[in-house]
Protein backbone atom coordinates (compact mmCIF):
# COMPACT_ATOMS: atom_id res chain seq x y z
CA UNK A 1 0.00 0.00 0.00
CA UNK A 2 2.53 2.64 0.87
CA UNK A 3 4.48 1.59 -2.16
CA UNK A 4 1.56 2.76 -4.41
CA UNK A 5 1.01 6.02 -2.24
CA UNK A 6 5.33 6.53 -3.17
CA UNK A 7 4.23 6.03 -6.50
CA UNK A 8 1.37 8.11 -6.98
CA UNK A 9 3.30 11.01 -5.44
CA UNK A 10 5.39 10.90 -7.92
CA UNK A 11 3.18 11.06 -11.12
CA UNK A 12 1.83 14.54 -9.35
CA UNK A 13 3.50 17.45 -11.50
CA UNK A 14 6.20 19.05 -9.48
CA UNK A 15 4.15 22.87 -8.98
CA UNK A 16 1.90 20.76 -6.64
CA UNK A 17 4.52 19.56 -4.04
CA UNK A 18 5.30 23.57 -3.70
CA UNK A 19 1.68 24.10 -3.49
CA UNK A 20 0.14 26.00 -0.57
CA UNK A 21 -3.30 24.59 0.99
CA UNK A 22 -6.40 25.87 2.42
CA UNK A 23 -6.62 25.02 5.75
CA UNK A 24 -9.54 24.16 7.77
CA UNK A 25 -8.52 26.64 10.83
CA UNK A 26 -7.68 29.15 7.58
CA UNK A 27 -11.00 28.62 6.58
CA UNK A 28 -13.02 28.96 10.03
CA UNK A 29 -13.96 25.22 10.31
CA UNK A 30 -13.70 22.71 12.98
CA UNK A 31 -13.10 19.29 12.01
CA UNK A 32 -14.80 16.57 14.15
CA UNK A 33 -11.43 14.20 14.82
CA UNK A 34 -14.14 11.00 15.55
CA UNK A 35 -16.22 11.30 12.67
CA UNK A 36 -14.39 13.55 10.20
CA UNK A 37 -17.42 16.04 10.01
CA UNK A 38 -16.61 19.31 9.13
CA UNK A 39 -18.44 22.12 10.85
CA UNK A 40 -18.79 25.80 9.60
CA UNK A 41 -19.40 28.48 12.25
CA UNK A 42 -18.82 26.11 15.41
CA UNK A 43 -16.98 27.04 18.73
CA UNK A 44 -14.54 25.26 20.32
CA UNK A 45 -15.36 23.16 22.96
CA UNK A 46 -19.08 22.52 21.00
CA UNK A 47 -20.18 19.18 20.32
CA UNK A 48 -20.58 17.65 17.49
CA UNK A 49 -24.09 17.46 15.72
CA UNK A 50 -23.21 13.93 14.50
CA UNK A 51 -21.35 12.21 16.43
CA UNK A 52 -21.54 14.17 20.16
CA UNK A 53 -17.83 15.22 20.61
CA UNK A 54 -16.35 17.87 21.60
CA UNK A 55 -14.87 19.88 18.68
CA UNK A 56 -11.44 21.40 19.15
CA UNK A 57 -9.54 23.54 16.46
CA UNK A 58 -6.10 21.65 17.64
CA UNK A 59 -5.51 18.87 20.52
CA UNK A 60 -6.12 20.93 23.24
CA UNK A 61 -2.52 22.40 24.94
CA UNK A 62 -0.64 20.30 23.08
CA UNK A 63 2.73 21.72 23.89
CA UNK A 64 2.25 21.64 27.12
CA UNK A 65 1.29 18.44 27.58
CA UNK A 66 3.75 16.76 25.21
CA UNK A 67 6.28 18.36 26.94
CA UNK A 68 5.77 17.69 30.62
CA UNK A 69 5.10 13.58 29.09
CA UNK A 70 8.67 14.35 27.15
CA UNK A 71 10.89 15.64 30.09
CA UNK A 72 9.13 12.98 32.60
CA UNK A 73 10.49 10.37 30.01
CA UNK A 74 13.85 11.49 29.91
CA UNK A 75 13.93 11.68 33.38
CA UNK A 76 12.99 7.95 33.83
CA UNK A 77 15.26 6.91 30.64
CA UNK A 78 17.97 7.01 33.05
CA UNK A 79 17.08 4.56 36.01
CA UNK A 80 15.57 2.62 33.14
CA UNK A 81 19.01 2.30 31.84
CA UNK A 82 20.91 1.90 35.26
CA UNK A 83 18.97 -0.38 37.35
CA UNK A 84 19.06 -3.93 37.21
CA UNK A 85 15.32 -5.23 34.90
CA UNK A 86 16.14 -8.92 35.63
CA UNK A 87 17.90 -10.87 38.78
CA UNK A 88 18.43 -14.43 38.36
CA UNK A 89 19.14 -16.99 40.81
CA UNK A 90 20.58 -20.20 40.71
CA UNK A 91 22.13 -22.45 43.00
CA UNK A 92 25.62 -21.36 42.83
CA UNK A 93 24.90 -17.49 41.91
CA UNK A 94 22.77 -14.49 41.47
CA UNK A 95 23.38 -11.58 38.70
CA UNK A 96 21.65 -9.01 37.74
CA UNK A 97 20.82 -7.76 34.15
CA UNK A 98 20.24 -4.40 33.01
CA UNK A 99 19.03 -3.50 29.46
CA UNK A 100 22.02 -3.09 27.71
CA UNK A 101 23.89 -5.59 29.56
CA UNK A 102 21.12 -8.50 28.30
CA UNK A 103 21.80 -7.33 25.11
CA UNK A 104 25.62 -8.14 25.68
CA UNK A 105 25.28 -11.46 27.05
CA UNK A 106 23.43 -12.22 23.66
CA UNK A 107 26.21 -10.74 21.35
CA UNK A 108 28.78 -12.61 23.16
CA UNK A 109 26.99 -15.63 22.87
CA UNK A 110 26.75 -15.62 19.41
CA UNK A 111 23.13 -14.73 18.60
CA UNK A 112 23.61 -12.17 16.70
CA UNK A 113 20.58 -10.99 15.08
CA UNK A 114 18.75 -11.45 18.84
CA UNK A 115 21.29 -8.97 19.66
CA UNK A 116 20.44 -6.87 17.09
CA UNK A 117 16.48 -7.40 17.38
CA UNK A 118 16.76 -6.62 21.38
CA UNK A 119 18.90 -3.83 20.90
CA UNK A 120 16.93 -1.89 18.45
CA UNK A 121 13.79 -2.66 20.11
CA UNK A 122 14.75 -1.28 23.31
CA UNK A 123 17.70 0.54 23.51
CA UNK A 124 17.82 2.52 19.89
CA UNK A 125 13.88 2.85 19.49
CA UNK A 126 13.35 4.70 22.69
CA UNK A 127 16.79 6.89 22.18
CA UNK A 128 15.70 8.09 18.95
CA UNK A 129 11.82 8.50 19.58
CA UNK A 130 13.09 10.73 22.14
CA UNK A 131 15.29 12.86 20.43
CA UNK A 132 12.42 13.07 17.19
CA UNK A 133 10.01 13.90 19.66
CA UNK A 134 12.39 17.00 20.94
CA UNK A 135 12.81 17.56 17.13
CA UNK A 136 9.16 18.18 16.27
CA UNK A 137 7.80 20.02 19.75
CA UNK A 138 10.98 21.98 19.26
CA UNK A 139 10.48 22.99 15.58
CA UNK A 140 6.76 23.10 16.03
CA UNK A 141 6.93 25.91 19.28
CA UNK A 142 9.11 28.03 16.92
CA UNK A 143 6.72 27.27 13.78
CA UNK A 144 9.56 26.10 11.74
CA UNK A 145 9.24 25.99 8.07
CA UNK A 146 12.05 23.36 8.04
CA UNK A 147 11.48 20.49 6.13
CA UNK A 148 8.01 19.98 7.09
CA UNK A 149 6.77 16.96 4.73
CA UNK A 150 9.98 14.96 6.68
CA UNK A 151 8.72 16.22 9.68
CA UNK A 152 5.44 15.19 9.33
CA UNK A 153 6.65 11.64 8.30
CA UNK A 154 8.65 11.43 11.33
CA UNK A 155 5.72 11.98 13.09
CA UNK A 156 3.83 8.69 11.94
CA UNK A 157 7.07 7.17 12.06
CA UNK A 158 7.44 7.30 15.71
CA UNK A 159 3.58 6.78 16.54
CA UNK A 160 4.06 3.50 14.41
CA UNK A 161 7.14 2.13 16.11
CA UNK A 162 7.20 3.72 19.15
CA UNK A 163 5.06 0.74 21.23
CA UNK A 164 8.17 -2.23 20.10
CA UNK A 165 10.06 -0.88 23.06
CA UNK A 166 7.53 -2.89 24.92
CA UNK A 167 9.29 -5.77 23.99
CA UNK A 168 11.83 -5.55 26.90
CA UNK A 169 9.05 -5.38 29.22
CA UNK A 170 7.14 -8.75 27.81
CA UNK A 171 10.27 -10.58 27.86
CA UNK A 172 11.24 -10.05 31.40
CA UNK A 173 7.41 -10.65 32.28
CA UNK A 174 7.46 -14.01 30.44
CA UNK A 175 10.87 -15.17 32.02
CA UNK A 176 10.09 -14.53 35.58
CA UNK A 177 6.67 -16.55 34.97
CA UNK A 178 8.47 -18.83 33.39
CA UNK A 179 11.53 -19.64 35.15
CA UNK A 180 10.11 -20.70 39.05
CA UNK A 181 11.86 -23.11 40.10
CA UNK A 182 12.14 -23.02 43.82
CA UNK A 183 16.10 -22.90 45.37
CA UNK A 184 17.13 -24.16 41.94
CA UNK A 185 16.79 -21.22 39.46
CA UNK A 186 14.57 -18.54 39.98
CA UNK A 187 14.50 -15.19 38.12
CA UNK A 188 12.55 -12.54 39.37
CA UNK A 189 12.11 -8.86 38.21
CA UNK A 190 14.23 -6.19 38.76
CA UNK A 191 13.29 -2.38 39.57
CA UNK A 192 14.68 -0.85 36.19
CA UNK A 193 12.24 -2.71 34.33
CA UNK A 194 9.18 -0.06 35.59
CA UNK A 195 10.86 2.32 35.25
CA UNK A 196 11.35 1.29 31.53
CA UNK A 197 7.37 0.52 31.61
CA UNK A 198 7.28 4.22 32.70
CA UNK A 199 9.50 5.76 29.60
CA UNK A 200 7.67 3.37 26.96
CA UNK A 201 4.53 4.49 28.06
CA UNK A 202 5.28 8.23 28.52
CA UNK A 203 6.90 8.58 25.19
CA UNK A 204 3.62 7.02 23.66
CA UNK A 205 1.28 9.63 25.74
CA UNK A 206 3.55 12.29 24.53
CA UNK A 207 3.38 11.19 20.87
CA UNK A 208 -0.64 10.98 21.02
CA UNK A 209 -0.82 14.21 22.95
CA UNK A 210 1.48 16.15 20.45
CA UNK A 211 -1.21 17.87 17.63
CA UNK A 212 0.82 17.13 14.06
CA UNK A 213 -1.29 19.67 12.55
CA UNK A 214 0.85 22.25 14.50
CA UNK A 215 4.00 21.17 11.67
CA UNK A 216 2.10 22.62 9.23
CA UNK A 217 0.59 25.46 11.24
CA UNK A 218 3.50 28.46 9.74
CA UNK A 219 2.61 27.85 5.75
CA UNK A 220 -1.23 28.06 5.99
CA UNK A 221 -2.23 30.24 3.20
CA UNK A 222 -4.85 30.26 0.57
CA UNK A 223 -4.50 28.53 -2.60
CA UNK A 224 -6.40 25.77 -4.58
CA UNK A 225 -6.57 22.67 -3.15
CA UNK A 226 -6.99 18.97 -4.35
CA UNK A 227 -6.70 15.19 -3.87
CA UNK A 228 -5.99 12.38 -5.38
CA UNK A 229 -6.38 8.79 -5.38
CA UNK A 230 -4.17 5.32 -4.56
CA UNK A 231 -5.64 2.31 -5.06
CA UNK A 232 -4.83 -1.07 -3.14
CA UNK A 233 -3.38 -2.26 -5.72
CA UNK A 234 -5.92 -2.90 -8.41
CA UNK A 235 -7.16 -0.22 -10.78
CA UNK A 236 -4.08 1.29 -10.73
CA UNK A 237 -5.24 2.91 -14.32
CA UNK A 238 -8.23 4.23 -13.55
CA UNK A 239 -6.72 6.14 -10.39
CA UNK A 240 -4.65 8.41 -12.95
CA UNK A 241 -7.80 9.39 -14.68
CA UNK A 242 -9.51 10.42 -11.66
CA UNK A 243 -6.35 12.28 -10.49
CA UNK A 244 -6.22 14.08 -13.63
CA UNK A 245 -9.90 14.64 -13.85
CA UNK A 246 -9.61 15.81 -10.48
CA UNK A 247 -6.83 18.71 -11.79
CA UNK A 248 -9.21 19.41 -14.50
CA UNK A 249 -11.62 20.15 -12.22
CA UNK A 250 -9.53 22.51 -10.25
CA UNK A 251 -8.08 24.38 -12.80
CA UNK B 1 -23.01 25.92 12.93
CA UNK B 2 -23.86 24.26 9.90
CA UNK B 3 -22.57 21.15 8.62
CA UNK B 4 -20.23 21.14 5.13
CA UNK B 5 -21.23 18.11 2.74
CA UNK B 6 -18.51 17.39 0.29
CA UNK B 7 -15.32 18.63 1.67
CA UNK B 8 -12.68 16.57 3.73
CA UNK B 9 -9.85 17.78 6.16
CA UNK B 10 -6.66 16.24 6.62
CA UNK B 11 -6.23 14.98 10.31
CA UNK B 12 -2.65 15.31 10.42
CA UNK B 13 -1.96 18.50 8.35
CA UNK B 14 -5.47 20.94 8.42
CA UNK B 15 -5.43 20.73 4.46
CA UNK B 16 -9.25 20.96 3.16
CA UNK B 17 -9.91 18.97 -0.15
CA UNK B 18 -12.87 18.17 -2.51
CA UNK B 19 -14.25 14.26 -1.32
CA UNK B 20 -14.08 12.34 -4.33
CA UNK B 21 -16.41 9.06 -4.06
CA UNK B 22 -13.85 6.42 -4.11
CA UNK B 23 -14.04 2.84 -5.35
CA UNK B 24 -13.99 -0.38 -4.26
CA UNK B 25 -10.38 -0.68 -2.38
CA UNK B 26 -9.80 2.89 -2.78
CA UNK B 27 -7.58 5.15 -0.55
CA UNK B 28 -7.22 8.99 -1.07
CA UNK B 29 -4.50 10.71 0.25
CA UNK B 30 -3.69 14.33 1.47
CA UNK B 31 -1.14 15.86 -1.39
CA UNK B 32 0.22 17.97 1.20
CA UNK B 33 1.46 15.72 4.10
CA UNK B 34 0.70 12.13 2.39
CA UNK B 35 -1.48 11.16 5.19
CA UNK B 36 -4.36 8.96 4.83
CA UNK B 37 -7.76 10.67 4.11
CA UNK B 38 -10.27 8.74 3.44
CA UNK B 39 -11.18 5.08 2.40
CA UNK B 40 -13.81 2.85 0.95
CA UNK B 41 -14.17 0.01 3.71
CA UNK B 42 -17.19 -1.24 2.51
CA UNK B 43 -15.61 -4.51 1.48
CA UNK B 44 -13.34 -4.37 4.39
CA UNK B 45 -15.66 -4.41 6.27
CA UNK B 46 -17.67 -7.10 5.38
CA UNK B 47 -14.40 -9.23 6.05
CA UNK B 48 -14.08 -8.14 9.09
CA UNK B 49 -16.81 -10.01 11.39
CA UNK B 50 -15.88 -13.44 10.54
CA UNK B 51 -12.36 -12.16 11.56
CA UNK B 52 -13.03 -10.58 14.70
CA UNK B 53 -15.22 -13.76 15.58
CA UNK B 54 -12.47 -16.29 14.97
CA UNK B 55 -9.77 -14.02 17.07
CA UNK B 56 -11.85 -14.06 19.89
CA UNK B 57 -11.89 -18.15 19.78
CA UNK B 58 -8.40 -18.11 19.38
CA UNK B 59 -7.64 -15.50 22.09
CA UNK B 60 -9.60 -17.63 23.95
CA UNK B 61 -7.34 -20.92 23.06
CA UNK B 62 -4.15 -18.62 23.75
CA UNK B 63 -5.16 -17.42 26.66
CA UNK B 64 -6.31 -20.92 28.65
CA UNK B 65 -3.39 -22.99 27.61
CA UNK B 66 0.27 -22.95 28.89
CA UNK B 67 2.47 -20.51 26.52
CA UNK B 68 5.34 -22.98 26.80
CA UNK B 69 7.13 -25.68 29.12
CA UNK B 70 10.76 -25.53 30.53
CA UNK B 71 12.33 -28.73 31.88
CA UNK B 72 15.58 -28.13 33.77
CA UNK B 73 17.34 -31.39 34.78
CA UNK B 74 13.91 -33.32 35.18
CA UNK B 75 12.31 -30.61 37.02
CA UNK B 76 9.50 -28.73 34.75
CA UNK B 77 7.91 -25.41 34.87
CA UNK B 78 5.21 -23.55 32.89
CA UNK B 79 2.91 -21.20 32.74
CA UNK B 80 0.38 -19.01 31.32
CA UNK B 81 0.14 -15.28 30.24
CA UNK B 82 -2.25 -14.86 33.13
CA UNK B 83 0.05 -16.93 35.12
CA UNK B 84 3.01 -14.63 34.06
CA UNK B 85 0.99 -10.94 34.72
CA UNK B 86 0.14 -13.05 38.43
CA UNK B 87 3.89 -13.89 39.33
CA UNK B 88 4.74 -10.24 38.68
CA UNK B 89 2.12 -8.87 40.96
CA UNK B 90 3.40 -11.37 43.66
CA UNK B 91 6.76 -10.42 43.20
CA UNK B 92 6.32 -6.14 44.43
CA UNK B 93 5.81 -5.29 40.47
CA UNK B 94 2.28 -4.64 40.30
CA UNK B 95 3.02 -1.85 37.94
CA UNK B 96 4.34 -4.06 35.08
CA UNK B 97 1.45 -6.70 35.85
CA UNK B 98 -0.79 -4.12 35.05
CA UNK B 99 0.96 -3.07 32.82
CA UNK B 100 1.02 -6.20 30.79
CA UNK B 101 -2.05 -6.92 31.65
CA UNK B 102 -3.71 -4.24 30.16
CA UNK B 103 -1.55 -4.27 27.07
CA UNK B 104 -2.23 -8.18 25.96
CA UNK B 105 -5.22 -9.35 28.03
CA UNK B 106 -7.83 -6.38 28.82
CA UNK B 107 -7.07 -3.75 25.90
CA UNK B 108 -7.42 -6.53 22.50
CA UNK B 109 -10.18 -8.50 24.68
CA UNK B 110 -12.27 -5.18 24.81
CA UNK B 111 -11.28 -3.60 21.34
CA UNK B 112 -12.49 -7.50 19.69
CA UNK B 113 -15.66 -7.49 22.11
CA UNK B 114 -16.57 -3.51 20.97
CA UNK B 115 -15.78 -4.30 16.77
CA UNK B 116 -18.06 -7.22 17.27
CA UNK B 117 -21.17 -5.73 18.64
CA UNK B 118 -20.51 -2.81 15.94
CA UNK B 119 -20.24 -4.95 13.46
CA UNK B 120 -23.59 -7.45 14.29
CA UNK B 121 -25.89 -7.00 11.31
CA UNK B 122 -28.99 -5.08 12.50
CA UNK B 123 -32.50 -4.58 10.92
CA UNK B 124 -32.22 -1.14 12.79
CA UNK B 125 -29.63 1.33 13.93
CA UNK B 126 -30.89 2.80 17.03
CA UNK B 127 -30.93 -0.82 18.97
CA UNK B 128 -27.47 -0.06 19.40
CA UNK B 129 -27.03 2.18 22.30
CA UNK B 130 -23.49 3.65 22.84
CA UNK B 131 -22.43 3.59 19.45
CA UNK B 132 -20.47 6.80 19.47
CA UNK B 133 -18.84 6.21 23.00
CA UNK B 134 -18.13 1.87 21.60
CA UNK B 135 -16.40 4.00 19.12
CA UNK B 136 -14.49 6.62 21.24
CA UNK B 137 -13.60 3.90 23.50
CA UNK B 138 -11.76 2.23 20.40
CA UNK B 139 -10.34 4.64 19.06
CA UNK B 140 -8.82 5.17 22.67
CA UNK B 141 -7.31 1.84 22.39
CA UNK B 142 -6.06 1.52 19.51
CA UNK B 143 -2.06 2.19 20.18
CA UNK B 144 -2.44 0.07 22.92
CA UNK B 145 -3.45 -3.29 22.24
CA UNK B 146 0.61 -4.72 21.82
CA UNK B 147 0.00 -8.71 21.19
CA UNK B 148 2.24 -8.52 17.99
CA UNK B 149 4.88 -7.28 20.63
CA UNK B 150 4.01 -9.64 22.75
CA UNK B 151 4.72 -12.00 20.72
CA UNK B 152 8.58 -11.17 19.61
CA UNK B 153 8.80 -10.63 23.04
CA UNK B 154 7.78 -14.59 23.75
CA UNK B 155 10.27 -15.18 20.77
CA UNK B 156 12.81 -13.81 22.35
CA UNK B 157 12.53 -15.13 25.75
CA UNK B 158 12.34 -19.08 25.06
CA UNK B 159 15.74 -18.04 22.86
CA UNK B 160 17.05 -17.07 25.84
CA UNK B 161 16.22 -19.94 28.00
CA UNK B 162 17.35 -22.31 25.27
CA UNK B 163 20.80 -22.25 26.25
CA UNK B 164 19.81 -23.33 29.60
CA UNK B 165 17.13 -25.66 29.82
CA UNK B 166 14.73 -27.77 27.19
CA UNK B 167 12.17 -25.90 25.79
CA UNK B 168 8.39 -27.58 25.14
CA UNK B 169 6.36 -25.27 22.91
CA UNK B 170 2.69 -25.44 23.83
CA UNK B 171 -0.60 -24.97 22.01
CA UNK B 172 -0.88 -21.63 23.26
CA UNK B 173 2.23 -20.44 21.37
CA UNK B 174 0.94 -21.48 18.01
CA UNK B 175 -2.55 -19.66 18.88
CA UNK B 176 -0.62 -16.20 19.81
CA UNK B 177 0.84 -16.63 16.54
CA UNK B 178 -2.06 -16.53 14.59
CA UNK B 179 -3.84 -13.89 16.84
CA UNK B 180 -0.98 -11.79 15.70
CA UNK B 181 -1.82 -12.33 12.47
CA UNK B 182 -5.35 -12.13 12.54
CA UNK B 183 -5.56 -9.28 15.07
CA UNK B 184 -3.26 -7.10 12.74
CA UNK B 185 -5.62 -7.25 10.22
CA UNK B 186 -8.75 -6.32 12.67
CA UNK B 187 -6.85 -4.01 14.34
CA UNK B 188 -5.89 -1.93 11.37
CA UNK B 189 -9.50 -1.32 10.49
CA UNK B 190 -10.01 2.40 11.47
CA UNK B 191 -13.24 2.58 13.62
CA UNK B 192 -13.51 6.23 12.04
CA UNK B 193 -14.76 4.75 9.03
CA UNK B 194 -17.89 3.06 10.95
CA UNK B 195 -19.21 6.38 11.09
CA UNK B 196 -19.10 6.75 7.56
CA UNK B 197 -20.42 3.37 6.79
CA UNK B 198 -23.25 4.04 9.01
CA UNK B 199 -24.06 7.07 7.64
CA UNK B 200 -24.29 5.53 4.14
CA UNK B 201 -26.56 2.94 5.17
CA UNK B 202 -29.17 5.80 6.56
CA UNK B 203 -28.91 7.27 3.23
CA UNK B 204 -29.49 4.04 1.24
CA UNK B 205 -32.84 3.73 3.70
Amino acid sequence: MTKNVLTNMAVLPSEYATTQFETASSLGILACHQCGKLWKGAQQGQCCLHCNATLHMRKPDSLNRTWALLITACIMYIPANMLPVMITSTLFDTHQDTILSGIIFFWVSGDWGLAAVVFIASFLVPLLKLASLFILVISAQRQSFWRQLERAKLYRLVEIIGRWSMLDVFVVSLLVGLVQIQGFAQITAGVGIVAFGAVVVLTMLASLSFDPRLIWDTADSQTSSQSFIATDGSNKSNAKLKIKDKMKETR
Amino acid sequence: MHEIQDMIACEQCDAVFQKLSLGNGEISLCTRCGAELDRNAQERRNHLLPLTIASLIIFVIANTFPIVQIELQGLVSKTTLMGAVLSLSTEGVSLVALLVLATTILFPLMQMLILFYLLIPSTSLNDRPGFSLLIRIMQMLRPWGMVEVFMLGVLVALIKLSNMATIIPGIALWAFCMLTVMLTVVVSFNPRYLWQLETSEQEAR
